[in-house]
């Protein structure tokens, strides 16, 4: 299957930057020759031997890759199935977003750039770029909102102890949203010595690409470990709000399954046009008759990959982040993707319990991922989420950031489909930042 | 993208208003203030864009709210928001232009992608149309982004007006001007929009450069505040916009904005 397959011809689809109809470049001219020269040097960087030795070493011995695969026995037998944690939350400053930060800065340094902005929601990928930052010499500063300054005190600690700045964005829904857009007013205002780290598969070509490429060592890790253990995986989890660890541990597997041929069984209507019409069912690899209830698992191979939403207070309450479950296609920050907005085409505010979900909009290469059925979406709410951090905690002893806790919580929920069958959850971060908010609400419900 | 409909061709534009706008005025530079629609008040918008008119706007770019203008600064960001909580969407604006039935000079509709996108691309050219607009400026679509969507954009009777910037490299700028009508939208400097207290030094420099090169007027907007700045830039450019600025004023009340609307005007026209 290839990009330029759609249906609904753009006269841009299989270009680079595009994921199908979506993606793009959807920003003020000013920055146009910046993105130009960061696809450059991506490329550049690509191919050169040096800069993957260079990488390497760092993620290895800076960050701690390859962070382990877990089996979470006593969480998996409550559940009724083999269940594997992918310990992203052991990377240095406990989370995934590291991955991409040490990534982009080693890029920026290539590109001679002296200065380093980030946005943040839950402090998360402002932690990892600070940290990146000093580590690399860069001066750097992180815009966020000021809700999410309050409900993340500690990163904001964290982040200024590292020797950023953190600049309050009181803009808008003072949230992740609202420090994107700070943080590209700044680009363009800065753009001869600032490079700009974008915290999620988002943002106008190339970032989708470059912050994918840098997050699947989540997936490829996955991918030997697995084989290692000799476990063939049913499911692979994650939690989608911009859809950065999703996108990277879900890749290989995305590759996996389009080598296989294999349609995806939550595919739409036009996504199944697209298969019919083109030549992948042609291979004959795939087992026919397979039940779509069974999640896709009978297809020979084929392992199912579900991106878990936030729901927020429940999708008809209008009070969540769930863009793909519950958006329309639209342009935010740069791409096309699906998006959170009004019948005027004004951005509504996300919500979530998780701070690191609460974004209207979503990766465009999710938003075509979901459009040709390659990945399910689901959603599930703040009290769901709050549920499975506890049993987490309870049954395994790991505190997960309220983020990844809503993948777990997708599994739970269909857990009876998944009935003595092997899944694998990105455990994107751990939730020391979350305990207090956890803490409060918990009170607040009086439980 | 999913944006229905074919792919016209532009058509031959038997004459640009815009363009003539700027032939009128051969002696001067033109004066181009931006209004942001629906603030303070949506019922204002008709009555300050004739007081632009009267005091001798030669261009009025009249700006549609959007909830995330990312080339914005504080004051229109500001002035955005006060209008989207009021209610103000591209239909309201357009219906407004639509019902004034004095004399306006050529109107630019500046407005992000996404309210476009979101009423479709079609529907908004017809009503823009009927509501007597004679340009486009769409902020987050640059020359070359999606080139179906530009063509059908340009393929109305609307000028599409594009935008360079400091930063932008020779070659694309012949891009740029390949796809151009009406005018080039020179941003004076890096940054969003907002009045800044000095003008770029090497300003001058760049915009005459531009001028041997470039065959359609160039306008220069981007931080330019004051009657003496709007003189300077009047010296080398074919046009002056002034937003942030006077939508600060008109933030003070509509005196003030009509004093710094009188005086940006007489400014422009004296040139430095």
């Amino acid at each position: 299957m290839s990009a330029s397959t759609g249906s609904r011809g753009t006269g841009v689809a299989g270009q680079p930057g595009w994921f199908g109809e979506f993606g793009g470049q959807f920003v003020p001219e000013t920055l146009i020759p910046a993105l130009d020269e960061l696809t450059e040097a991506w490329a550049d960087a690509r191919g050169d031997p040096g800069f993957h030795r260079t990488l390497e070493d760092s993620l290895a011995h800076y960050v701690g890759r390859p962070t382990p695969l877990y089996r979470a026995r006593r969480l998996g037998a409550d559940l009724g199935l083999g269940l594997w944690l992918k310990r992203e939350d052991l990377c240095h400053t406990g989370a995934h977003k590291i991955n991409n930060t040490v990534g982009q800065a080693l890029l920026a340094r290539r590109m001679h750039k002296a200065r380093i902005i980030a946005e943040t929601g839950a402090g998360q990928h402002g932690v990892a770029t600070a940290t990146a930052c000093a580590l690399l010499d860069f001066e750097c500063a992180v815009y966020m909102g000021e809700e999410d300054m309050r409900r993340q005190a500690l990163n904001v600690e964290r982040m200024e102890l590292l020797g950023a700045e953190v600049i309050p964005v009181s803009s808008g829904s003072r949230t992740l949203k609202d420090a994107t857009s700070e943080a590209i007013r700044d680009w363009v205002t800065n753009v001869d010595t600032t490079h700009y780290i974008i915290g999620s598969v988002v943002g106008p070509a190339p970032y989708p690409g470059l912050v994918r490429d840098l997050q699947r060592v989540i997936g490829d890790e996955t991918v030997r470990q697995l084989a290692e253990g000799d476990t063939r995986p049913d499911a692979i989890f994650a939690c989608v709000g911009g859809g950065s660890n999703a996108i990277g541990i879900f890749t290989p597997f995305i590759e996996h399954n389009r080598a296989l041929g294999a349609t995806g069984t939550a595919g739409r209507r036009d996504a199944r046009a697209r298969e019919t019409g083109g030549s992948d069912q042609a291979s004959g690899r795939v087992k026919a008759g397979g039940s779509d209830q069974a999640g896709g698992s009978d297809q020979a191979g084929r392992v199912e990959l579900v991106g878990v939403e936030a729901a927020g207070h429940g999708l008809d309450t209008g009070r969540h982040s769930a863009s793909l479950t519950a958006g329309e296609p639209g342009v935010l920050h740069g791409n096309y993707s699906f998006l959170l907005q009004d019948d005027d085409g004004q951005v509504i505010p996300a919500h979530s319990v998780s701070a690191g979900l609460d974004y209207p909009g979503v990766g465009p290469e999710h938003a075509w991922l979901k459009e040709t059925g390659q990945v399910r979406y689901e959603s599930v709410t703040d009290g769901e989420a709050i549920a499975a951090f506890q049993d987490l905690c309870r049954l395994e002893g790991l505190i997960p950031a309220l983020e990844s806790a809503h993948a777990l919580a997708g599994l739970r929920r269909e857990a009876g489909r998944w009935a003595g069958r092997n899944v694998v959850i990105c455990l994107s971060g751990r939730g020391d930042k979350d305990v207090e908010e956890v803490a409060r609400l918990l009170d607040r419900g009086g439980s | 993208m999913n944006v229905p409909g074919g792919t016209a061709v532009p058509a031959a534009r038997a004459g640009s208003r815009i363009r003539a706008a700027f032939e009128d005025r051969e002696a001067d530079a033109a004066f181009i203030p931006f209004l942001s629609s629906g603030f303070p008040r949506p019922a204002d918008t008709p009555r300050l864009l004739e007081r632009l008119a009267a005091d001798g706007a030669d261009i009025i770019e009249l700006g549609i709210p959007f909830s995330d203008p990312l080339a914005d600064g504080p004051t229109i960001q500001a002035a955005s928001w006060r209008a989207l909580e009021q209610g103000v969407t591209v239909e309201s604006t357009l219906d407004q232009l639509a019902e004034i039935s004095g004399e306006l000079p050529p109107v630019v509709v500046f407005s992000y992608l996404n309210p476009i996108l979101r009423m479709g691309v079609e529907r908004f050219l017809a009503r823009a149309e009927a509501a007597g607009a004679a340009g486009l400026l769409v902020t987050d679509l640059p020359v070359g982004s999606h080139p179906e969507l530009e063509r059908r954009l340009a393929g109305g009777a609307l000028d599409l007006i594009p935008l360079a910037a400091p930063t932008t490299p020779r070659a694309r700028l012949e891009t740029i001007l390949g796809h151009a009508s009406g005018f080039l939208y020179y941003i004076s400097r890096l940054g969003v929009t907002g009045a800044r207290k000095a003008l770029d030094a090497s300003l001058e420099d760049q915009v005459r450069g531009l001028r041997k090169t470039v065959r359609l007027p160039v306008a220069v907007g981007f931080g330019i505040s004051t009657p003496e700045q709007a003189a300077a830039v009047a010296g080398m450019a074919d046009g002056v916009v002034v937003g942030s600025a006077l939508i600060a004023a008109l933030g003070r009340g509509e005196t003030a904005f009509g004093e710094l609307s009188a005086a940006l005007s007489a400014a422009v026209r004296r040139e430095a």
